[in-house]
C-alpha cells in the first residue's frame, strides 16, 4: 500500500540538456507511443534516478506499512480475522520483495536502499508515521488507505517503465482483496456491538487527516513535474487522486452511518469536485521530515531488524556456504 | 474408543499448531531478509489454519466452537508443548525450534494419514503436504547456515542446545497413550521420537553442528498436562486482547 506524495526532486533542465538530443528524442517518441521502457534500454539520467527514488519509497512504504497493521496480526480477534491479517501483512511484505528488485533493475541495491531507509535518507509513505492505537485503526487502514494506494498504484501501473508497471498490475490484484477486507472489518465494526461503532469511528476521525495527505500536497503546492509527466513516470496529479478516492469512498463511509471529521466536506454538484478543509501541509512537512508521532518508533524497529538479521545475511554471502537446492 | 482419548490427542495437535502459528507470526515485519519474513509469516498462516482444522473436529466432539476454545482458555487448560511457548529470541532459535518441532509433526501427521480414526485421517492426509514444505524450508536453512559462518554455526549449536531439553518435551506421554496404540490411532510418542532422531540425525550430520547426547538431556515435560512456563499466559492475553472486549460481538 502506498500513496503518492512522492518526494520528487525539482526537475532541473540541465540535467536533461546533457542528454544527447537524438537518443532524447527518440526515448521520448517510444513513451509517447505507449512503449515500456526496459533495463538495458537506453534512458535519461534523472528518469533512471526519479525512477529509483520513487520504487525505493513505494517498496519502503510496504515494509513500514507491515508495522501498524502487523502489530495488530497477534491481537486480531478470532480465526477469520487473525488468518486474514497474517495474509494481509505477508502481501506487503511480498510487495516490498517485488518492488525492491524492480528498483535493483535500475542500479540500486537492496542492502543500500534498506541502509538509506535506516539512515533517514530515503522516505516512506507518511501515513505510516501515525500509530494505530486499536484494531479498530488497524481496519481503517485496511480499508481506506488501501483504498488510496490501489487509486494511485492503478495510475502508476500505466507507467513508462516496464518492471515497475508490471509490478504494480499483480501488487494491485493481491491490494483489491485487501481492500474487500478492509471493508468487510469495517462493516463488522460499524453494524456491531455500540463498543465497536465508537471504536471505528474514533478510529476513522483519528485516521482521517492522514488520509487526506495521502496523495501528497496540493497541486498548487507542488513542485514542477512537467517532464516526469510527460515520461510516464508520475501519471495522475495529487489532487486528482485525491479527488478520486473521495468520489470512490466518502459515500461508502456515510452508507455505513459514519461520520467524516470535516465539516466543509461537500461534493460541489456544478463543479463536480469535492470541497474540504485543506489538510495541514506544515504538519504534513514537519511529520515527512522526521518530526511525527512514530517516524523514530519506525525506524528503530527497521533498524533493529537489519542489525539482528545481519549475521544471517553474512552467513548467506559466506562462500563456504553450500546452496541447498530445496527438493520439492 | 474412548472419545476422550481423541480429544486428548486433538488438543495437543491443535494446541502446538496454534501456539507455534502465533509466535511463527510474530516474525512478520522483522525477518532478517525479506524471504524469511514471508517465509514464516506463511508457515504461520498454514499452522493456525491447521489448528483451526483440528478445533473444528473438537466440536464435533461436543467441545466449545474454534474461537471460544482458541481465544478465552487460560494457559492451564493447554495442551502444547513448552517447546512453541518460548519466545521467538533470535532468528537461530525460531530457525531451530522450526527445525526441531516440524521434523516431529511430520511424522504424527504421516501416522494420523494412516490411522484407524477417520476424522483425524482425512484432515491430516490433506495438511501433511503442507507440514513436508515446512520440514524442507527448515532442512534447507539449518544445510545452508550450518555450513557458512563460524557465527552462524556457534549461534545455531547454542540454540540447539538450549532448545533440545523442550524438544524432547513433545514427546511427553498422553495418559490414554496405550490406548490410542492399542486402537490404532496412531503409533504413539516414543514411536514418533525414535524416527524424529533419525531424521534430524541426517540433517545435522551434513552440517557444522554437533547434536548433543540425548541420554544426557532431562525433557522438559509437563506441557501436555496444563503446565507452561511463564511465557505461555502473556501470549494468550496478548491473542486475545480484543477478542476479550466482546466476547459474543461479530469482529
Amino acid at each position: 500500500m502506498y500513496g503518492g506524495g512522492n518526494v520528487f526532486e525539482a526537475t532541473k533542465f540541465d540535467d536533461v540538456q546533457v542528454e544527447d538530443p537524438v537518443k532524447l528524442a527518440e526515448f521520448e517518441a517510444r513513451i509517447a507511443r505507449g512503449e515500456k521502457i526496459e533495463p538495458t534500454d537506453w534512458m535519461p539520467e534523472l528518469y533512471r534516478k526519479q525512477l529509483i527514488r520513487m520504487i525505493e519509497q513505494h517498496a519502503h512504504s510496504e515494509i513500514i506499512g507491515a508495522l501498524p497493521e502487523g502489530t495488530w496480526i497477534t491481537r486480531a480477534p478470532g480465526f477469520r480475522r487473525k488468518m486474514a491479517q497474517m495474509a494481509k501483512v505477508q502481501d506487503e511484505v511480498g510487495h516490498a520483495q517485488l518492488l525492491y528488485s524492480a528498483a535493483e533493475t535500475l542500479g540500486k541495491s537492496r542492502e543500500q536502499m534498506l541502509t538509506d531507509l535506516i539512515n533517514g535518507k530515503s522516505k516512506y509513505s507518511n501515513v505510516f508515521n501515525y500509530p494505530a492505537f486499536t484494531w479498530a485503526d488497524s481496519n481503517i487502514i485496511s480499508w481506506l488507505i488501501d483504498a488510496g494506494a490501489i487509486v494511485n498504484q492503478m495510475a502508476n501501473a500505466k507507467g513508462s517503465y516496464g518492471p515497475y508497471s508490471r509490478a504494480l498490475e499483480r501488487i494491485c490484484a493481491e491490494e483489491a482483496f485487501h481492500l474487500k477486507y478492509g471493508h468487510d472489518a469495517v462493516v463488522h465494526m460499524a453494524t456491531g456491538t455500540p463498543k465497536q461503532r465508537e471504536m471505528i469511528q474514533a478510529a476513522l476521525n483519528r485516521w482521517w487527516p492522514p488520509i487526506m495527505t495521502f496523495f501528497g500536497p496540493s497541486d498548487k503546492m507542488s513542485t514542477h513535474t512537467e517532464t516526469l509527466m510527460r515520461w510516464k513516470v508520475k501519471m495522475a496529479s495529487n489532487d486528482e487522486c485525491r479527488q478520486q478516492f473521495l468520489d470512490m469512498y466518502v459515500p461508502k463511509i456515510w452508507e455505513l452511518g459514519l461520520t467524516v471529521p470535516d465539516p466543509k466536506l461537500k461534493k460541489n454538484m456544478e463543479t463536480g469536485q469535492w470541497e474540504y478543509t485543506e489538510p495541514d501541509w506544515d504538519e504534513f512537512k514537519r511529520v515527512i521530515n522526521g518530526d511525527g508521532p512514530c517516524n523514530a518508533e519506525r525506524l528503530a524497529v527497521r533498524r533493529t531488524a537489519e542489525e539482528r538479521g545481519a549475521w544471517v545475511r553474512r552467513a548467506l554471502l559466506n562462500p563456504k556456504a553450500k546452496y541447498v537446492k530445496p527438493l520439492a | 474408543m474412548n472419545e476422550q482419548a481423541i480429544k486428548d490427542l486433538l488438543y495437543k495437535l491443535a494446541d502446538d499448531q496454534l501456539i507455534l502459528g502465533h509466535r511463527n507470526s510474530e516474525w512478520t515485519g522483522f525477518g532478517p531478509i525479506l524471504e524469511e519474513d514471508i517465509a514464516f509469516s506463511s508457515m504461520a498462516q498454514d499452522k493456525i489454519g491447521h489448528s483451526l482444522a483440528f478445533y473444528t473436529l473438537l466440536q464435533e466432539l461436543g467441545e466449545a466452537d474454534p474461537d471460544t476454545v482458541a481465544f478465552t482458555r487460560n494457559a492451564n487448560q493447554f495442551h502444547n508443548s513448552q517447546l512453541v511457548e518460548l519466545p521467538n529470541g533470535e532468528y537461530d532459535f525460531s530457525l531451530i525450534r522450526h527445525f526441531l518441532y516440524d521434523n516431529a509433526e511430520i511424522i504424527r501427521f504421516e501416522m494420523l494419514a494412516q490411522s484407524s480414526y477417520e476424522p483425524i485421517t482425512k484432515v491430516a492426509t490433506k495438511l501433511k503436504g503442507e507440514v513436508k514444505y515446512h520440514v524442507l524450508h527448515a532442512n534447507t536453512w539449518i544445510k545452508n547456515l550450518g555450513t557458512s559462518t563460524e557465527e552462524a554455526i556457534l549461534r545455531l549449536q547454542s540454540s540447539l542446545n538450549e532448545a533440545l531439553p523442550y524438544a524432547l518435551g513433545m514427546f511427553e506421554k498422553s495418559k490414554y497413550e496405550q490406548e490410542l496404540i492399542d486402537a490404532g490411532v496412531y503409533a504413539g510418542e516414543e514411536a514418533v521420537k525414535v524416527e524424529w532422531l533419525n531424521r534430524i540425525t541426517a540433517v545435522i550430520e551434513k552440517t557444522d553442528l554437533k547434536l548433543p547426547d540425548l541420554a544426557t538431556i532431562e525433557p522438559k515435560f509437563g506441557g501436555r498436562y496444563g503446565e507452561h512456563t511463564e511465557h505461555l499466559q502473556p501470549l494468550l492475553d496478548e491473542m486475545a486482547e480484543v477478542f476479550k472486549i466482546d466476547p459474543t460481538a461479530e469482529w
